[in-house]
């Protein structure tokens, strides 16, 4: 993979602070095997659990019966429903997930039982020996049928339905395209399974050590499934191998505490790759159908929309992914009508919930094929037609919100279509072209097409519709080194080197620690939707400039002057005028200083009964182009190039910032071609790493970060805007745009499969 | 995990073929492993609980090749990685086409020849070469005693291992001629053959030799479509076709590996559903470029 980039991180610019390309303080332990990651931990006398599934997607629950199963020698405990001692529901938002199914089984893999046992195998032999008698019912699969279908729970079928109107019903354009589009089941598949240890406490509490990125939400579902105050149940993050959706969330810990409060002993469940799979949510299949109105110059005047979201057996967190989907419905465009009904439902899949970029990445997929199609209708270049309706700062969403930050997207637009083209490998010989099916493949340059396409995505940052986004961080000072206190989880986004860096600046100390997160503080929030980068750091960056106040207040009084007339950098305290300078650590004269902040955002509103109100704080947009060969005859397609512009506000961090860039990109390349969760009558099929095909080395593309856009957001701390999410909505529908360039063929559904980019002359 | 209670009772490692068929008459419940690569996933998934293990990675004289009459004798502890080197390449080039491409680097360097036929996976990378080939497998028995089996008979059932019986070696026939393996799959990277073709030029028999892996539980032989393009190449020359034979040998070859369904009672033809359509386009594209490759 090359990388090209317009910023220089090579080790010119400074080693630390903001806008420094400052490493990783885990890089070295990870690159060791060093790295501490909840599946290496260990505890004195542990038990090691696992969960029996179902096998059915639905059924009704005739009897469990773990007299076997708990007569097996090495076996401690055996739960089931009748061991939950609180709530028997949890959820988010809403509550109506059971721990263990009891009466009805809502989707295949769903806990029945969990067993604690001294070897993983004999747990995993004891789950087995549970005996379940099932009458097995049909399966409600299919989301359009979920409305007429007899209610799958007792909360009905229907989570949510935003019917959203904006504009004129009436306005029709000159011009109208239609369109179907369908969306896989694309699986956060982490690098690193799930696992992790609970361990009780002497007061009747649990301690979890996980790797779970909402700490303090997922504590709370564990203690009220328990039945104990929220400070008897401690969840202590260990290493996070890599997230890109919730991690260990409650159905992961759920059970295994329980365990540990049972037998009194550490409990560790360590998942294999199927559990994984059928344990953790997944990104909402979505059907959507879309009808685009334009006048003859191709500005657009309508959009119709319907999409409908299948939310799995529980509500999760389909109703944000909902509400993401029907604002975004029409894209970075200026769309003067909009009139988008969307639906979440309930069926007997497995269960959905937050991937990155949930709801925008299903919307951008359609609406980008849409603007294809009218382009061809037009008979205009795909990308000029993008550019005569692209949004800008000060338009209005079709949610009725003002755009009040930067949106750039004329100039990400224009950045992508003016970058130089990837080469052709004309001066390699012809065995050594890497063509779609891979090297030794069956590839043949006469079959090959090459096609171009582009994508505009957007996306919201932190969370929406009124939710509280708050987070609270704590920095101290001592003898020339800072330490940071702040439960936002480092799942691989950042925001630990983040926080170090803007320690550095503020208190010009280059030594700074980020301490381990647990519930004891406060809390943070979830690590999704670029709340970290914006919530998180805002709160270590008011915390810090409080003790720089405070380290600086007493020099400023000697000298009789305001403290905005000293200056620290490298460690050292110098006043405007040069009168001035000593060292932080003599000033801090062996003191400990301290402070505590907290950064919330202004608030935003619901949507109301038309899907309308400011719903969002802020946005955040890029552009792609994408380059891809395509094997007309067998259908095989390979992602030359992903050359991509992004609206970034400020760049804190340039060697992080483009390896989020590539990681979005790449997980956008995978739902794009390959990954897709199936299932069969709600049956999950090939649940490991061999049928779910995740983008290898030779699948990821070249990267050429073309632009990136520094406008600031003056609302945001240091004006930056999370960067991970907006390149994995927008890539699939690039990768889609591009197909359709080289084969002609409509590709309308992701991931686009071989028989949809062949070219059969016919 | 040191203390599983399912763990094998008892590993032997023999170090010759004879060896090793003792050790499986000893303990008649026991499993052979080579690479472990099929086994293992299906032990730690729980689907295969063997009570004892005859490892075969230190029979040293399965793990290289020799030569006889005209062919090699190929052993069955070869790994894919071996066989993917350039001095295994120039013998049989098919064979080593299909190693190179048979799943990532770890697999490959574990997984061997022996094993991939004893897994008689539909998408087993070898076994449409070994079908083409018309390689023989020497099946090794107690007391000694060997026997040959043709490979097409053991992938499809006709004979099967008896009790006790390991797979020693692969007979194949040198043909100095072109081989070639395609397969399809769904990423650039390592992936299992959606479809899959070898096929080999035997100038000596003047025949060509087609084998179709992945649509069908064992690999299909288009005996038809070999036996006319064969007749249609001129071998004591350039070995050159017209593209339109090379074309209409790829749908031969498809047609015959993905026929239509049977009329109905009513003489009315049901189409083929679009995906198995796709596969069938498939393995024409396929076989109309390895044919094409062997003759250019």
């Amino acid at each position: 993979m090359s990388i090209d980039t317009v910023t220089a991180a090579d080790g010119t610019g400074p080693l630390h602070g903001i806008g420094a390309s400052v490493p990783r303080d885990d890089v070295d332990a990870k690159i060791a095997g060093t790295f501490a990651y909840a599946a290496d931990l260990w505890a004195e006398g542990l038990l090691w659990a696992a969960v029996l599934r179902s096998p059915h997607p639905r059924a009704r629950i005739l009897s469990v019966d773990t007299t076997h199963a708990r007569e097996m020698p090495g076996v401690h405990a055996v739960i089931t429903a009748e061991d939950v001692p609180g709530e028997a529901l949890y959820g988010r938002g809403r509550a109506d997930r059971p721990v263990f199914a009891s009466e009805v089984v809502r989707h295949h893999g769903e806990p029945i039982a969990a067993v604690a046992a001294d070897h993983p195998d004999t747990a995993r032999m004891a789950a087995a020996a549970v005996i379940v008698e099932y009458e097995v019912l049909d399966p409600v699969t299919d989301p359009e049928s979920a409305f007429e279908a007899e209610p799958l729970h007792p909360d009905g079928n229907l989570i949510r339905h935003i019917p959203l109107r904006h504009g004129d019903p009436e306005a029709a354009g000159e011009i109208v395209v239609e369109g179907t589009y369908r969306i896989g089941r694309q699986d956060p598949a982490p690098v690193g399974a799930e696992a992790g240890l609970a361990v009780p406490r002497p007061d009747g509490g649990v301690e979890f050590y996980v790797g779970s990125t909402d700490p303090h939400a997922h504590r709370d579902a564990a203690a009220a499934c328990y039945g104990l105050e929220p400070e008897r149940v401690r969840v202590v993050v260990t290493g996070v191998p890599g997230a890109d959706a919730d991690r260990e969330d409650p159905a992961f810990l759920l059970p295994l505490g329980l365990l540990a409060l049972r037998t009194g002993c550490p409990v560790k469940l360590a998942v294999s790759r199927e559990d994984s799979f059928m344990g953790h949510t997944h990104r909402h299949p979505t059907l959507l159908r879309y009808r685009h109105h334009a006048d003859a110059q191709g500005r657009l005047v309508k959009v119709e929309a319907q999409i409908l979201l299948d939310g799995g057996a529980y509500a999760d967190s389909s109703a944000e992914a909902l509400a993401a989907a029907v604002s975004f419905a029409c894209g970075p465009y200026v769309v003067p009508h909009a009139f988008v009904e969307g639906w979440a439902v309930r069926t007997n899949n497995p269960p959905s919930g937050y991937v990155r970029g949930e709801g925008a990445l299903q919307v951008c997929a359609a609406y980008e094929a849409q603007m294809d199609k009218l382009a061809r209708k037009l008979d205009l270049d795909p990308a000029e037609l993008r550019a005569r309706n692209v949004l800008a700062t000060g338009d209005v969403l079709p949610t009725g919100q003002s755009v009040t930050c930067p949106a750039p997207v004329a100039e990400l637009l224009a950045a992508v279509r003016e970058a130089p083209m990837p080469e052709l490998p004309k001066d390699t010989p012809v065995e050594e072209w890497l063509l779609p099916g891979g090297p030794e493949g069956p590839g043949d340059p006469s079959a090959v097409r090459r096609g171009v396409g582009y994508g505009i995505g957007m996306v919201h940052l932190l969370g929406a519709e009124g939710s509280d986004e708050v987070a609270t961080a704590t920095v101290k000072v001592k003898d020339g080194v800072g330490t940071v206190l702040c439960a936002a989880v480092e799942s691989g986004q950042g925001f630990a080197t983040l926080a170090r860096q803007i320690v550095q600046e503020v208190l010009g100390v280059e030594d700074v620690v980020v301490a381990p997160v647990d519930t004891d503080q406060p809390p943070a929030g979830a690590g999704s939707r670029g709340r970290h980068t914006w919530v998180s750091a805002g709160a270590v960056e008011r915390a810090a400039k409080m003790v720089r106040t405070q380290l600086l207040q007493p020099l400023a009084h000697k000298f009789g002057m305001s403290t905005e007339l000293l200056q620290i950098a490298e460690g050292k305290i110098t006043s405007y005028d040069g009168v001035l300078s000593t060292t932080v650590v003599e000033a801090l004269a062996g003191k400990e200083l301290w402070a505590t902040a907290q950064c919330r955002p202004h608030p935003t509103e619901p949507l109301d009964a038309d899907g309308q109100g400011d719903a969002y704080v802020g946005l955040a947009f890029c552009a792609v182009r994408a380059v891809v060969d395509v094997d007309v005859e067998i259908g095989a397609v390979r992602v030359v190039e992903l050359a991509v512009a992004q609206d970034v506000g400020r760049v804190l961090n340039p060697a992080q910032l483009r390896a989020r860039i590539e990681s979005g990109l790449t997980q956008g390349v995978g739902i794009a071609l390959t990954e897709n969760l199936r299932t069969q009558r709600g049956v999950v099929r090939h649940p490991d790493l061999a049928g779910y095909a995740l983008p290898t080395a030779l699948d990821a593309p070249d990267v050429r970060v073309v632009r990136l856009v520094e406008e600031r957001d003056v609302v945001a701390p240091f004006g930056a805007k999370s960067v991970s999410t907006v390149p994995v909505v927008t890539a699939p529908a690039a990768i889609a745009s591009a197909v359709r360039a080289a084969t002609g063929r409509l590709v309308n559904r992701l991931p686009i499969r071989p028989q949809a980019a062949v070219v059969t002359g016919q | 995990m040191p203390h599983a209670p399912h763990a094998p009772q008892a590993v032997a490692l023999p170090a010759s073929l004879d060896e090793a068929v003792d050790a499986l008459a000893a303990t008649p419940t026991a499993v052979p492993v080579a690479g472990g690569t099929d086994l293992m996933a299906a032990v730690n998934s729980g689907r295969l609980r063997p009570s004892a293990l005859v490892g075969l990675g230190r029979i040293a004289e399965i793990r290289g090749w020799q030569y006889q009459d005209g062919h090699a004798l190929l052993g069955a502890g070869l790994t894919h990685a071996r066989m993917g080197r350039p001095d295994f390449a120039a013998l049989i080039p098919g064979l080593a086409a299909a190693a190179r491409t048979a799943g990532p680097p770890q697999i490959r360097n574990a997984g061997t020849l022996g094993g991939n036929i004893a897994s008689a996976a539909p998408t087993g990378d070898s076994l449409p070469v070994l079908a083409a080939l018309e390689a023989t497998v020497i099946v090794a028995g107690p007391g000694g005693a060997r026997r040959e089996v043709p490979v097409s008979h053991l992938l499809a059932g006709v004979e099967m291992l008896r009790g006790g019986e390991l797979i020693g070696y692969v007979r194949v026939p040198l043909l100095h001629a072109p081989q070639v393996f395609l397969k399809a799959t769904g990423r650039t990277g390592p992936g299992r053959a959606t479809a899959s073709v070898a096929l080999v030029l035997d100038p000596g028999r003047r025949a060509v030799r087609c084998a179709v892996g992945a649509v069908a539980p064992m690999p299909l032989r288009p005996l038809e479509a070999e036996q006319w393009i064969a007749g249609l190449i001129d071998w004591d020359n350039s070995r050159a076709l017209v593209p339109d034979a090379v074309t209409a040998f790829g749908d031969y070859v498809a047609a015959a590996c993905i026929p239509d369904p049977a009329p109905a009672a009513d003489g009315s033809v049901q189409k083929l559903p679009p995906a198995v359509q796709h596969l069938r386009r498939t393995v024409a594209a396929l076989a109309r470029r390895a044919l094409g490759r062997a003759l250019s």
